[in-house]
């Protein structure tokens, strides 16, 4: 409007531009990481939240959830969608159990979880979730989703800030990526993982400036599920 | 099939003062088998026992989950009962979504109270043919209330509803005293006691019959069906057993 | 509980849509502003101040707006940013609060729930894509622990133990960091008194949308207090020595 009538009476007043469109999104930043064993699946995040840019809104701030005995949940992206998921998910796996008296098995929570991004197609969740938990028959599964609800089945998988630190990471330890000769079908065992985990986040806590301040991994066996916590650097 | 001219729909008056269609729906919780709810310091328990309609078919379910805090037991029309858990459930969840917080048993029972008002007042409308005893437990503690098809809610220390359960209700007056301490085990003996007096001639409570909820402090809302109300079961007998030999 | 104070609202009012025909218009940035809000958690419960300016753009407007409330008995509220968007909230919460002094069973709202609900009015209103354009700190002491959270106009939630929003993000939140991280129980309100003053007084200097009039607050279990306007005693010799700019 203004700059029409500047261009009209050919005179240019020093206005204030403002170019304030409002994002509903805003990426928080931080990485997460799911490693799937024979018999049990590992979780794991880091706990710093930043705005966005430079600042860290804090530095206790956790993205993956226990979300039943036997499922966790890891989240990326805009923090206010991921807790709107989980407690979408929390409500759906509520709901199954007042209709059909017991608890909702992984695979079921799997394809929920993509459907829900799925609803959200046109104005999806800015979340990228790794599910994982134990199937029927006790054995790991590990899933990752992109925004809108691609689902797939994954050995490992890793979300985030440092993705592309700790994926070829991964793909290296675990699946034995370019290692000639080495066993490409063992699963890593339970120390093993835990041991990949704090390796990851740590070397990515030092080349990353979004992850950091505390790691959170969860290991879910036939048992339930297991929370441990460590410190990562504060800088 | 008319009683008197003044029970066609729950909006009529009778010249006494009744609305007779509401009486009629009271009349339809006592067609239901009993159920029993007592009260401690610390949880609330419901005991109930099921019929099947006959040999073939199942027991039919008497106590329904709410939400972790909160479930109800049923006497009377069933299906009627499972449109209001389905209600409790949602204002449950909706409570849980918006506050964080578990909803107030109170308020739970109000707003269902409320509903069943309306079915009185309203031309064309049933009351429904159900009631039900409500347990939770909260931040101010456990509450037992009842709630009746007239849309009265009422909180109690102890109490029954259902077939023959003035029978029950005479044991807990009588009882409901020394419930206060009581700890869970002995509160679901306590009600088991209460909830027997209320069998027809011959019948007993078994692990078919029995079914017992729970909720309290630390405690979700359980519900035991089956060979898990044994071992409340001999817990009865055991006490049984003491008081004959002190007699 | 006794239902929250609420001002009346006196400052500038937004243009109401006056036909049917007006597209329906969002806000798509903030009008009457509010800067920093600074809280952090010491021994006895949280303290928090924000200053008095409501700003129009550069032009300092309003320069005794309140910027800290109490909801309840128990909980403070701290805002920055659209003024006119707090009001609406500072409605909404009267609303909610004084329906929850109606129900009178003993139940009361505590921190973790309000902040639950204001963080689900946020989200809900980005996802409507209209936001509330606020950022709104909210501390206090529930069921003895410490709150102190965060949530803005995308819904973006946190808690921390030091929290300052806006420019004091970048100005206050270090100072803050480096005083009270690890210390939260150890901080007197002596202390906690002269550290926020500190961090307002940096705001003062260097943020252009900051005033030396502020009101400050501190939550305990015992409720909230929050102070009458005052000014914090500045310095501003080295200004002399400053030549170049202007005059």
């Amino acid at each position: 409007m203004s700059s029409l009538l500047s261009h009209e009476i050919g005179y240019s007043a020093p206005i204030e531009v403002h170019n304030h469109g409002f994002s509903p999104y805003v990426n928080n930043e931080g990485t997460s990481l799911g490693i799937c064993g024979e018999d049990f699946v590992l979780v794991a995040s880091d706990t710093r939240q930043s705005n966005g840019g430079y600042s860290i809104n804090a530095r206790r701030s956790p993205k993956a959830f226990e979300l039943s005995n036997r499922t966790v949940i890891a989240t990326t992206g805009c923090a206010a969608d991921a807790k709107q998921l989980v407690e979408d998910m929390e409500q759906r796996a509520q709901y199954y159990v007042h209709k059909h008296g017991r608890e909702m098995s992984t695979p079921a929570m799997a394809q929920v979880l993509s459907q829900l991004l799925y609803t959200r197609r046109f104005f999806p969740y800015y979340v990228f979730p790794i599910f994982a938990g134990l199937d029927a028959k006790g054995k790991g599964a590990v899933y990752n989703y992109d925004a809108i609800g691609n689902i797939e089945c994954v050995s490992h998988y890793a979300y985030g800030s440092a993705a592309a630190l700790l994926q070829p990471f991964l793909d290296n330890q675990i699946n034995k990526a370019h290692q000639r000769g080495a066993d490409t079908t063992a699963k890593p065992s339970r120390a093993q993982a835990v041991k990949l985990a704090i390796d990851a986040f740590t070397s990515a806590t030092e080349r990353d400036i979004y992850t950091g301040d505390w790691l959170e991994i969860f290991i879910v066996d036939s048992e339930g599920v297991h929370k441990l916590t460590r410190e990562l650097k504060h800088d | 099939m008319f009683r008197n001219q003044y029970d066609n729909d729950a909006s009529t008056w009778s010249p006494q003062g009744r609305i007779f269609q509401v009486e009629y729906a009271s009349e339809a919780v006592k067609q239901g088998s009993a159920v029993v709810g007592v009260r401690s310091k610390d949880h609330v328990v419901l005991v109930a026992a099921k019929r099947s309609p006959n040999e073939l078919a199942s027991y039919q379910k008497k106590i329904i989950r709410i939400d972790d805090h909160m479930g109800i037991a049923v006497a009377g029309l069933t299906s009627d009962a499972r449109v209001l858990s389905n209600y409790l459930r949602t204002e449950a969840i909706r409570s849980k979504m918006v506050y964080g917080r578990s909803l107030p048993v109170g308020r739970a029972v109000s707003a269902i109270g409320d509903k069943a008002q309306t079915n009185t007042q309203e031309y064309g409308r049933r009351p429904y043919g159900v009631g039900l005893l409500v347990i939770g437990h909260d931040d101010t503690g456990p509450h037992l209330y009842e709630f009746n098809p007239s849309g009265i809610v009422s909180e109690y220390y102890a109490y029954s509803i259902g077939a023959r359960s003035q029978s029950a209700r005479t044991y807990l007056e009588r009882n409901f005293a020394n419930f206060e301490e009581l700890t869970l085990k002995e509160l679901i003996t306590q009600g088991l006691r209460a909830l027997r007096d209320t069998l027809q001639q011959g019948k007993q409570l078994d692990t078919l019959n029995t079914s017992i909820g729970f909720v309290g402090k630390d405690t979700k809302m359980t519900i035991l069906d089956g060979e898990a109300t044994q071992e409340y079961l001999d817990l009865l007998d055991e006490e049984e057993s003491a008081a004959m030999e002190t007699e | 509980m006794d239902p929250i104070e609420l001002r009346l609202p006196h400052t500038l009012q937004r243009p109401q849509a006056t036909s049917n025909h007006e597209p329906i218009t969002h806000s798509t940035e903030p009008i009457v502003t509010g800067t920093s809000v600074v809280a952090f958690k010491y021994k006895d419960g949280i303290m928090m101040a924000a200053d008095c300016l409501g700003s129009y753009g550069r032009m300092a407007m309003f320069r005794n707006e309140r910027r800290l409330m109490a909801v309840g008995k128990t909980t403070l509220l701290g805002m920055s940013g659209d003024i006119s968007d707090y009001q609406h909230m500072q409605h909404t919460l009267e609303n909610i609060m004084t329906q929850e002094y109606d129900m009178d069973d003993g139940q009361r709202l505590g921190t973790k729930s309000i902040y639950k609900c204001i963080s689900k009015i946020m989200y809900n209103r980005r996802s409507k894509m209209n936001p509330l354009w606020n950022s709104y700190v909210i501390a206090g002491v529930d069921s003895g622990e410490k709150v102190l959270g965060y949530v803005d106009l995308i819904g973006t939630t946190y808690e921390s133990p030091t929290i300052a929003t806006g420019y004091g993000s970048h100005m206050a939140q270090p100072i803050l960091r480096k005083v009270v991280e690890g210390r939260e129980d150890e901080i007197t309100e002596e202390e906690a008194v002269k550290i926020i003053e500190d961090c307002m007084r940096v705001l003062y200097y260097r943020d252009a949308r900051a005033f030396n009039k502020l009101t400050r607050a501190k939550v305990t279990a015992q409720g909230v207090e929050i102070t009458e306007p005052y000014s914090l005693e500045t310095n501003w010799d080295f200004a002399e020595s400053i030549v170049g700019y202007g005059a």
